[in-house]
């Protein structure tokens, strides 16, 4: 069973390697040979958790040790795998939803002359991904954990033509480069503190180490987990990214890559619960950022931005949740989860829609989309339904539990924090129910392009369907599949570890507010945008607004603290390397020229004068010996 | 007596050098040929010196003495370690490429005068093949002196590939171009050879130390430390650090260390690419090279007090050459202020004094000239097609070029340390080993890999992204010449980041070997995990045994 | 006599030789004066090996006088060719090296 974990990722990895240099002779098979390299991948990862789950619960994890990869020293880094119910979690999720999105990406890549190439990034994201959910290691995760930063990069940039697309996966990958600063000095701050840095050594021994160590690890730890998972003060990057083409908005920067930051941080468990401090960074990080995300997903009507907005927000309530140490972890991990089939399903949703309007993301120019593709609005509508917590459905199940979670960390800290994710709750319920509207219900608002084509909106063809269909049942049932008997938290607390906490309030109360809030959110938007009509032009909006609609200003911010003074410092450097640095050898260049230019008038060309200075010198010479002698 | 292997590895490309410039003007294509195949033959016998090289055996191995100027006890001595094999086995794969992207550098402007008496073809070939053949040697001399002839004498073959084969592609007039390339040639020689000239005093003093307490003056790197570490021969302090500091000083102009590396981006830029990748990726490794080897070596307590200072200069150079890469405009340039960059890193491995250190560094100078040889070279290949070497004359190459710009990619993937590739193993173990003696230095060196991403994209977004400009329509794609040059170099860059130790075996013996006679031991590990058989654990019995509170 | 008397002719042979370089322009005048000056020294040189009684300033001068014949041949020579060129013998008139 241990050599099936390399064969996990091999098939993708396979994949990626055929595609990207096979030339165009794959052109035509090419993105069938991804899909069934993904689904390979998918059905290797079932028979290894049917394995899992025939075994005992305490004697699950496998261990595949490939070969030693970097021996310096007392430096011992490895590629080998581990599996278990956390990295098992990943896999079928990744692997699932993956195999879902090639599949949809068939149909919605159909005109791309470059869809061979797509589906090379695609199979090496996947790849990469695995890696980073089956490393043993922290150095060997941060080779998936870049992995993914660089097909992320490839993919968001895939419409390379367009410098925004361009602007985007550079900015994409330089910010995620900041986290990476700090997922390389929490490594070498465990190397130095452990002397190694596989996770079963570190985390066994965290205790040993002292309180200042673990935080300052746990700090880079978070920041690299900003990075990744697009959280303040990383965040920026998530937004930028819709510019990819939509599958990859779905799979990587909704349902997997952007949580590897929860992953870490949970797979990081022991640190943090010896690190109270880091630990309440990561909360605030967390409660920021879901109010943060959500504002923003409220003013931007790009519905994809909208939902890279509410991708933002509902990671937020992940690494909260993961920030509240064993209370939490098993829900980040199952709102990991249910968050990636109902956003991979809305995200699918807003790209079918995209295809059957000519590309319009506008939601403003949709309205009353629901008659023309029946499919898309059902599967959306759930996912939009499960996202704000909808009885019953997959977002209910998780969110309701970590917002319980976030009151039972207790003191004033557990108010602020459950109160912040109440408000997160109502400002979501308001947003997807905006996005809701705006596009499937009242008029109709679209017009003719400049070219004076009028769009005609059709449903999607059923490569692109299916999958909607498969991650709406996603949507619907998996939380409530989580939640039948306590399975989930069964399945995942012999790896992270869970306890229940003192909630001031009774499960039940939460769950009411929950619905208080939620229905107050939904009644809000429907006041807004589906009593009256919606103008097809933006209003101006009131400061907030406008400041949302512009990410909460973070660019300008960026713009004016780091680009700037980067691009002054710069140009400045350039100046001193060429006029300083260099001048100053110029100058003794210069001088001696200067110097040699005057002694060469000495060199007149007469012979005598040549003469007289050989004579002069010998008799100063023997001058010289004589003196010598006589002394 | 044994086979002189290390005389045969050097030997042949000199020879190669004589019959290339031996063959007739007439015949001009024929010499590419005949230097072509002596670079793969020195190819096959650095294969040879690396698998007869045993890394648990002696420290010098295939080691040939022999008594040269005995008036002044200088022996032709040669040996190597782990990491002169290394190196050897780099410069001996990295000259047929050259070779090969070069194979049009040096032809005539027009053909129209084959015969004429001037014959620059077989030259540029000589010259290259002069330069691996000194190179080489360079990295064989266990003696000081005879390593200081050829580091000198590399300058003479280098000073005319940089001034006589210029670029021809800068979008300038002929004669701007020329004066531009023996300024950049003139400050090369005028660099290094100052450089040179100062340890030429230090090797002299060494003589004369060694003369006044061994009776007799010697050279020889093995006698000398074996005296040092036997008591016999003992440096005063002051003395020791002007021979340390008139070695250093050659090899951090070679390097090139802050501030002594204008010299570089001129002569990077005004070469052609090819011999821009044998400046950077070969000739440049001697200086490196030289610091592990003689430096620390010969002076191993002034090293020590000299650390601070030349960390603090790496450091700059790390961060001054990266941040110079972001605001150049000439792509050539700024993959010179990459390489300034990359330097820094590699002397703050070697002064980390830590066996990640040392070891990173030397990965790093392998690793560093493969990288830097894709991307120079394929950087040369979109030179030559468009005829400019200004980045915003590009533009959308993407798109016309597929191939090219994804070698471009990959190349410049490998420069900014992706994982996964062959530099971020170098560059992670430099950063473990120097954060492990010097915590706050590392972690500004760490800051080092935000820049690399930012010059390697920024440049990669200008050159092939966006539309397609109007100048780059229609440019061919990579001819099978020159996919011959890169893609063996691409498929090394991804089988060392994946498996590198087989380098790592032959490196890290002499690695210990250095820090032994530096005397100078790993920082322990705070708290150690002493449990043995990690290899096999499962998460669940580290959980019982209460990895949670 | 008193060898040393050779000596004062010796050294104002060479004086007036000196002189005579420093002084005059014509080539083959100059010439002339370096040959002076030559013998001057074979002179000495002679007078030592008198003085000291062995044979090494005698050897010596033989040495001297080859090397003034084997400059005599060149320096005529070029002397010649020069004056072919240039029409004069005067060494001032020969200054285009310096720049």
């Amino acid at each position: 069973m241990e050599n099936l974990i390399g064969l996990l990722v091999a098939a993708p990895l396979l994949g990626a390697a055929l595609l990207l240099c096979g030339g165009r002779r794959l052109d035509g098979k090419g993105h069938l040979l991804g899909t069934a390299l993904a689904l390979a991948s998918f059905v290797i990862g079932a028979v290894l958790f049917a394995d899992m789950l025939g075994r005992d619960e305490h004697d699950r994890a496998l261990h595949s040790h490939l070969f030693s990869w970097i021996p310096v020293g007392g430096f011992r880094a490895d590629v080998a795998f581990q599996l278990d119910q956390l990295s098992m979690t990943f896999v079928l999720l990744i692997t699932g939803v993956g195999s879902l999105i090639h599949i949809y990406s068939i149909g919605y890549m159909e005109h791309d002359e470059r869809r061979r190439r797509f589906f090379g990034y695609l199979n090496l994201f996947l790849a990469a991904m695995l890696l980073l959910v089956l490393a043993d290691n922290y150095l060997l995760l941060y080779v998936g954990w870049e992995g993914v930063g660089l097909a992320s990069y490839l993919l968001i940039g895939f419409w390379q033509h367009k410098p925004s697309a361009a602007t985007a996966a550079k900015k994409a990958f330089i910010v995620n480069r900041v986290g990476d600063v700090g997922l390389s000095i929490a490594i070498m701050l465990m190397f130095t503190t452990f002397g190694t840095f596989a996770f079963a050594p570190v985390l066994s021994n965290a205790t040993d180490a002292s309180e200042g160590k673990l935080t300052a690890i746990g700090l880079m730890l978070l920041l690299a987990a900003c990075g990744k998972s697009a959280q303040v003060p990383l965040q920026s990057w998530l937004g930028d990214a819709m510019e990819g083409p939509t599958p990859v908005s779905a799979l990587i920067h909704a349902a997997t890559m952007v949580t590897a930051g929860v992953y870490l941080i949970t797979r990081s468990g022991a640190i943090f619960n010896n690190a109270p401090d880091a630990q309440t960074a990561v909360v605030t990080v967390g409660a920021v950022t879901l109010l943060f995300g959500a504002i923003v997903g409220c003013a931007k009507d790009d519905i994809k931005k909208a939902l890279a907005g509410s991708t933002m927000s509902q990671i937020g309530y992940m690494i909260l949740a993961a920030g509240l140490g064993p209370i939490g972890y098993v829900f980040a991990i199952m709102h990991l989860v249910t968050h990636g089939f109902f956003k991979a399903g809305l995200f699918l949703g807003a790209g079918s829609v995209m295809h059957g309007m000519n590309d319009e993301v506008d939601m403003r120019k949709y309205g009353g989309l629901r008659k023309y593709m029946p499919v898309t609005f059902v599967t959306f509508g759930l996912g939009y339904l499960a996202i704000i917590g909808f009885p019953g459905l997959s977002g209910f199940w998780s969110k309701d539990k970590i917002i319980e979670a976030a009151f039972a960390k207790g003191g004033t800290e557990g108010w602020i924090l459950g109160g912040a994710a109440l408000l997160g709750a109502a400002i979501t319920a308001y947003y997807m129910t905006r996005v809701m509207l705006l596009t499937f219900f009242g008029e109709k608002r679209w017009v003719p392009d400049e070219q004076g084509n009028e769009p005609h909106p059709h449903e999607s063809p059923k490569s692109m369907t299916i999958p909607m269909i498969v991650l709406a049942f996603g949507s619907v049932f998996a939380g409530g599949l989580f939640s039948l008997n306590d399975a989930f938290l069964k399945w995942l607390e012999p790896v992270t570890s869970h306890s229940h906490g003192h909630s001031p309030l009774s499960a039940a109360t939460v769950t009411a507010g929950t619905m208080v809030v939620l229905l107050i959110g939904v009644a809000i938007a429907w006041v807004q945008y589906g009593r009256r009509p919606v103008p097809s032009t933006a209003p101006r909006g009131s400061l907030l607004t406008r400041a949302a609609r512009r990410d909460l200003l973070q660019d300008d911010f960026n713009h004016v603290v780091l680009v700037k003074p980067g691009e002054y410092l710069t140009r400045g450097l350039v100046y001193v390397d060429h006029k300083l640095v260099d001048g100053v050898v110029n100058g003794t260049a210069a001088s001696v020229g200067g110097l040699s230019g005057r002694l060469r008038k000495l060199q007149n060309g007469y012979a005598r004068t040549y003469a007289v200075s050989m004579f002069g010198g010998t008799a100063v010479l023997i001058a010289a010996t004589l003196l010598m002698r006589a002394v | 007596m044994s086979f002189p292997l290390l005389t045969v590895t050097a030997a042949v490309p000199a020879l190669g050098a004589v019959a290339t410039a031996a063959v007739p003007a007439a015949k001009r294509a024929a010499a590419k040929w005949v230097a072509l195949g002596f670079s793969l033959a020195t190819l096959v016998l650095a294969a040879i010196v690396l698998v007869s090289f045993d890394p648990d055996g002696a420290h010098f191995q295939l080691t040939e003495s022999h008594p040269w100027i005995k008036d002044f006890g200088v022996r032709y001595e040669l040996g190597v370690d782990g990491i002169a094999v290394a190196l050897i086995a780099l410069t001996a794969l990295l000259i047929p490429f050259i070779i090969l992207a070069g194979w049009h550098d040096a032809d005539p402007l027009e053909e129209a005068s084959p015969n004429r008496r001037w014959r620059p073809t077989q030259g540029f070939f000589a010259l290259i093949l002069m330069v691996e053949a000194m190179v080489v040697i360079s990295f064989e001399a266990t003696d000081v002196f005879l390593f200081y002839i050829f580091f000198e004498a590399m300058l003479i073959p280098m000073y005319f590939l940089i001034g006589g084969f210029g670029d021809r592609a800068g979008g300038r007039s002929e004669e701007e171009s020329a004066t531009q390339r023996s300024y950049a040639a003139v400050k090369f020689l005028l660099y290094n050879l100052a450089g040179g000239l100062i340890m030429l005093a230090a090797v002299v003093g060494l003589y004369v130390v060694t003369a006044d307490d061994l009776g007799t003056g010697t050279f020889s790197l093995q006698q000398i430390t074996d005296a040092r570490a036997a008591g016999t021969l003992d440096f005063a302090t002051s003395t020791e650090r002007l021979l340390f500091l008139g070695f250093f000083f050659a090899f951090a102009v070679k390097a090139p260390l802050w501030p002594l590396h204008t010299w570089l981006p001129n002569a990077m830029g005004e070469a052609t690419s090819p011999v821009a990748v044998l400046i950077t990726a070969v000739v440049d490794k001697v200086g490196t090279f030289a610091m592990l080897r003689f430096c620390l070596q010969l002076f191993p307590e002034a090293s020590k007090w000299a650390t601070p200072v030349i960390m603090v200069l790496a450091l700059i150079s790390i961060i001054y050459g990266a941040l110079l890469a972001i605001g150049q405009r000439d792509i050539k340039r700024l993959i010179a202020y990459a390489s300034i960059s990359h330097f820094g890193f590699i002397i703050l491995g070697i002064f980390a004094m830590t066996t990640q250190g040392q070891g990173g560094a030397t990965l790093y100078m392998v690793n560093h000239g493969i990288s830097t040889a894709a991307l120079m070279l394929v950087a040369g290949f979109l030179i030559t097609r468009r005829g400019s070497r200004l980045i915003a004359d590009y533009g959308g190459v993407q798109k016309v070029a597929p191939v090219l710009a994804g070698t471009f990619l990959i190349g410049g993937l490998a420069t900014l340390s992706l994982p996964g590739l062959a530099p971020f193993i170098s560059e992670f173990l430099v950063l473990v080993g120097t954060f492990s003696r010097y915590p706050a230095l590392g972690i500004i060196a760490t800051v080092g890999i935000v820049l690399a991403a930012l010059y390697v994209l920024v440049l990669y977004q200008r050159t092939m992204t966006g539309p397609v400009k109007a100048e780059v329509r229609g440019m061919p794609d990579l001819k099978v010449r020159e996919l011959v040059v890169v893609a063996p170099l691409i498929a090394l860059l991804i089988f060392l980041g994946v498996y590198p130790k087989p380098l790592t075996d032959i490196v890290n013996p002499a690695v210990d070997h250095t820090l032994s006679v530096v005397d100078k031991k790993d920082p322990k590990p705070d708290h150690p995990v002493t449990d043995a058989g990690w290899f096999s654990y499962s998460p669940m019995h580290d959980r019982a045994s209460g990895g949670a509170k | 006599m008193n060898p040393v008397n050779y000596l004062y002719l010796a050294a104002l042979l060479f004086t007036i030789g000196a002189a005579g370089v420093l002084i005059r322009r014509n080539a083959i005048v100059l010439f002339m004066c370096v040959e002076l000056m030559l013998n001057a020294c074979n002179l000495a040189f002679v007078t030592f090996s008198r003085m000291h009684g062995n044979l090494d300033g005698q050897i010596i001068a033989f040495f001297t006088m080859v090397v003034a014949a084997a400059e005599v041949v060149v320096g005529l020579a070029i002397i010649v060719s020069v004056f072919r060129a240039r029409h004069s013998a005067s060494v001032d008139d020969a200054s285009l090296m310096k720049l």
